[in-house]
């Protein structure tokens, strides 16, 4: 498996997926600048790293999404290339919109950082095959920006086509409003493109996918990719 | 020589949390009869073009592209020489 990492000034949770990918997949990915006009060839998937990626000047992610590298992350996409948003890489592909609706300031305001239980929505994506439907799991956020919006008939498509990827829920798997983090829509913590080939979530499964670090939750999702992008 | 301002808010319907924020601060300091607050973003650009027709245009384009996310926000632009 062939994989790349998105780095723009302000990232900083390149190493983390990097060291995940590099554990679990078994191959380091390549650290590409924003500035390079183009990934490598033949990669399988790309991710774009949390961080605060030019300081947030503007809106979460903006200027980001029009950084030169952004074309050819949009090219591989459209030709099926898996991408992964965590946390600021979601907002950014909301932004450039790979994926759709927008991550707002927190209902509460407050930057959240701490774990939370998801429930897993949708196990037919290379993301996410390794989990079960419906599984409760833990894993980081750490956000100011997450407050996930999209207008009523794009979260009914969302629903309708199984492209809600996680939820915020408690620890029965109940999407209630008190497990919500930061007041998103529907609680939702992640959604896919019409394909499953793009996946944007707020919450970091690279940083909870070793024992030493606390937990393993995380570990699925990049199984998941090995076992299909291999 | 144009001057441009913009005008960025969160659209009509869009939960704004930090306005909120502000009008609780303002009734806490004893400001009464404020129905709602909006927070927004206020952006002055200087530009070579004359024509103020086109400078609109190009300011137009400016918003959609990156200024304003037109998922959550409207823009409201001003020409003036």
């Amino acid at each position: 498996m062939k994989s790349a990492v998105i780095v723009f000034p302000g990232s900083n949770c390149e190493r983390d997926i990097a060291f995940t990918l590099t554990k679990i997949t078994g191959s380091a990915p390549a650290m590409v600048w924003h500035r390079d006009a183009a990934l490598p060839d033949d990669l399988d998937l790309v991710a774009v790293p949390g961080g605060f990626s030019y300081g947030d000047y503007l809106r979460s992610g903006a200027m980001a999404a029009n950084s030169p590298i952004i074309s050819d992350l949009k090219k591989r996409a459209a030709e099926g290339v898996s991408v992964l948003g965590i946390c600021n890489g979601f907002q950014i592909l909301t932004e450039c919109g790979l994926l759709p609706g927008a991550l707002l300031r927190n209902r509460n305001l407050k930057y959240v950082c701490r774990d939370v239980t998801l429930s897993v929505e949708q196990t037919d994506s290379v993301f996410t095959a390794k989990y079960k439907q419906g599984e409760v799991i833990r894993i980081p956020v750490g956000h100011h920006d997450g407050n996930y919006i999209a207008d009523e008939d794009t979260l009914r498509q969302l629903e309708d086509q199984g492209r809600v990827a996680f939820r915020y829920c408690n620890d029965n798997g109940e999407a209630s409003d008190d497990a919500n983090p930061n007041g998103s829509a529907r609680n939702i913590a992640g959604v896919f493109n019409p394909e499953r080939t793009v996946l944007g979530m707020m919450p970091h499964p690279e940083r909870l996918a070793d024992t030493r670090l606390g937990g393993c939750d995380g570990t699925p999702m990049f199984e998941s990719l090995l076992d299909r992008l291999s | 020589m144009a001057k441009a301002t913009v005008h960025v808010t969160l659209k009509t319907g869009v939960l704004d949390p930090q306005g909120k924020a502000i009008q609780n601060a303002l009734e806490n300091l004893g400001f009464s009869g404020i129905e709602s607050v909006r927070q927004g973003k206020f952006i002055e650009l200087d530009l070579a073009e004359a024509d103020k027709a086109k400078a609109q245009t190009a300011v137009e384009g400016m918003c959609e592209k990156l200024l304003a996310n037109t998922v959550i926000e409207t823009y409201k632009i001003e020409v003036s020489d």
